[in-house]
């Protein structure tokens, strides 16, 4: 029970990869998740590990604080890296071609927004919250993600088991406008005290491309136009001049 | 010799005694008595409280900082620092860049250190890509970081001394950095923004001669080093102003996220470059990392002091030991990260640096968080401010080592 997860997870993500990277076991990472799933059982939605690289673990929002004071405990993960969100909707403005130089390089109906994805252990809402420990002892980092449902933005604040955590909470409280109940100093840490919004969500525009074409889009696109070789191109760039 | 002592200033009245014929034992522990009696009063009057502003313009701020602090006499009774002034959103901005374009502005998150910036979003885009820098590259790129170390940690050895009143130290620190700065310049084209660092390996190789001369560059690093170990930590001021000031116990550290030589001064013995070196050359190196057990102001510089020395010991093994061969590895023209999530950190001069990369096989990434050093470093300020005395303020951020545009991002 204690590895399904990650054992019907891992070979979905390696099988597209070459052969070389694939069957490369991780027993620290194994044994690590095999021992949060022991202590934590259902908290546990998704998880997935990168052998060699990372272990990531979705957890339910209600067992938040739970589970990385069960990381911190059993697996000694004292050293706390950063706490941030995700918000996983596809930007409505793209990635802000409203300027004419824009339109001419892809055309109007660029602006389809995609459906919602989402990333390495899922994730079914809007919003998501991760946080980042680290054992130096063990030399293991594990990311801790939660989904929060749209209609209430809010997760226990990990005060409690981290006290460097404050300012961690504070940026993703005035960048997301994620509530973290109990914390007891929820002010902006950037932002002047009177600014509305939440400027890292994705409808949130960014006011300066708005206003001025951005100029470094066109290196980025008729490069391969003007001198394309046609072997090192790729080819889905031709279709959109 | 009178025994009645004067009211207003407890000490003896009548003219100054000479100390050691007059002044009986009995009636200095009198002295010293009357004395603690007054601190005592002192305390027990309730005083209003005075809140000290230092910034956002405050030469131990490193940039816009600010610190507001209550005292309560000399000691500060709380103390928090206010951001901000400097938030430029690099992580909103990231999102409308492409992979490659996203260097220009890392660079200028820690502004003495700008190589080092660069290299653990490329280290996480390249490991989303499968894509491994070359051998020459990977030399190449520790052996910048290096630099970018060695140039940012000697300024802090000379600004240090600044900031407790020895004004000598910057001046040989700008001196000797400039030799660094000319490597760094040599090959880049930048002594601060760089920019030099690509997916898949660097943007050209090395000048003729280089090696050469950033040897004997090292040699005078190791120098300055020397020097100011006994210019400025032999100092009998120096080390009264910065032992036991500021001490963070390696519980506490952890607990806020310290790095780099701050956590390893509190006797954390850990470093990104031993312990969790991917794509770098360092396990190619013979060296050693310097721990500290004290946690204080004077562990910190001792720990950079060391590891600036250090440093110029990888430069060199790497240099003796670099491979020839491409410095590219082979990327597509227009590069398009596939989709997935991967975070990198390295040891930054100032800490652990780490960039959590969201792709979603566009040209452009997704989500960027930033993890910077300073940011983590500086969390532990209100805790470790409180209680100490108002010049010791400076003494402690001075010794944290921050850089504002690390801490606002």
């Amino acid at each position: 029970m204690a590895e399904d997860t990650a054992t019907t997870e891992a070979p979905a993500e390696e099988e597209t990869d070459e052969e070389v990277a694939a069957p490369e076991p991780d027993p620290a990472r194994d044994a690590a998740l095999a021992m949060l799933t022991e202590l934590l059982g259902d908290a546990i939605v998704e998880s997935h590990i990168e052998p060699g690289r990372d272990l990531w673990v979705r957890v339910q929002r209600d067992a938040w604080v739970e589970s990385i004071q069960t990381a911190r405990d059993s697996l000694r993960c004292y050293w706390i890296d950063f706490l941030s969100a995700i918000d996983w909707m596809p930007s409505p403005y793209g990635r802000e071609m409203e300027a004419e130089q824009d339109w001419i390089i892809h055309g109007r109906d660029i602006k389809e927004t995609p459906a919602m994805e989402s990333g390495v252990a899922g994730g079914e809402t809007r919003f998501q919250v991760f946080a980042r420990v680290y054992s130096i002892e063990n030399n293991l980092g594990i990311t801790f993600k939660a989904d929060l449902p749209d209609d209430d933005l809010r997760i226990e604040t990990l005060l409690r088991t981290y006290a460097g955590i404050n300012w961690h909470e504070r940026e993703a409280w005035e960048m997301f406008g994620i509530h973290f109940d109990g914390h007891p100093d929820l002010r902006a840490l950037y932002l002047p005290s009177g600014f509305e919004g939440n400027p890292m969500r994705k409808d949130f525009p960014l006011l300066a491309r708005r206003v001025k074409p951005w100029p470094g889009i066109v290196d980025v696109e008729q490069m391969p136009e003007v001198e394309s070789p046609g072997d090192d191109a790729p080819s889905e760039e031709g279709g959109e001049a | 010799m009178t025994d009645t002592l004067d009211p207003r200033t407890g000490g003896p009245t009548g003219p100054r005694p000479i100390i050691e014929s007059t002044v009986s034992s009995q009636e200095q522990m009198r002295y010293i008595g009357q004395q603690a009696a007054d601190a005592r009063l002192n305390v027990e009057i309730e005083t209003e409280g005075m809140t000290l502003n230092m910034g956002p313009q405050h030469p131990a701020t490193h940039g816009t900082l600010r610190l507001v602090a209550k005292l309560d006499g000399e000691q500060v009774v709380s103390a928090e620092p206010i951001m901000g002034y400097m938030h430029r959103g690099y992580e909103k901005l990231t999102e409308v860049r492409t992979y490659p374009q996203v260097t220009t502005l890392v660079n200028r998150i820690d502004w003495l250190g700008s190589f080092a910036n660069e290299v653990p979003f490329i280290l996480a885009a390249e490991q989303l890509m499968e894509i491994e820098a070359p051998p020459r590259a990977k030399w190449i790129r520790t052996i910048l970081f290096e630099l970018s170390r060695i140039s940012n940690i000697a300024l802090f050895l000379g600004d240090m001394g600044v900031q407790l009143g020895a004004v000598t130290p910057v001046f040989l620190a700008f001196r000797d950095r400039e030799f660094v700065l000319n490597q760094v310049e040599a090959v880049t084209g930048g002594r601060f923004h760089p920019n030099f660092d690509r997916i898949g390996g660097l943007k050209d190789d090395l000048p003729a001669g280089w090696i050469e001369e950033t040897k004997a560059v090292m040699v005078k690093m190791r120098a300055f080093c020397d020097e100011l170990e006994t210019l400025l930590m032999g100092n009998e001021i120096f080390q009264a102003r910065c032992r036991g000031i500021g001490v963070i116990p390696p519980a506490v550290a952890q607990e806020y996220g310290l790095s780099g030589a701050n956590l390893r001064a509190s006797g954390v013995d850990w470093d990104m470059r031993r312990d969790n070196n991917y794509g770098m050359a360092y396990d190619e190196c013979d060296w050693k990392v310097w721990t500290h057990p004290d946690g204080d102001s004077y562990a910190r510089y001792w720990v950079r002091l060391q590891e600036t020395r250090e440093a110029t010991y990888i430069v060199d093994q790497l240099l003796d030991s670099m491979p020839s061969g491409p410095i590219m590895a082979k990327v597509p023209r227009i590069i398009k990260v596939p989709a997935g999530e991967a975070y990198v950190a390295t040891e930054n001069p100032l800490g652990a640096m780490g960039y959590y990369i969201v792709s979603q096989g566009e040209l452009t990434p997704f989500r960027v968080k930033i993890r910077s050093a300073s940011f983590s470093n500086m969390s532990v300020s209100p805790w470790v401010l409180k209680g100490v005395f108002v010049p010791d303020i400076i003494t402690i951020l001075a010794s944290l080592y921050f850089i504002l545009g690390d801490i606002d991002r």
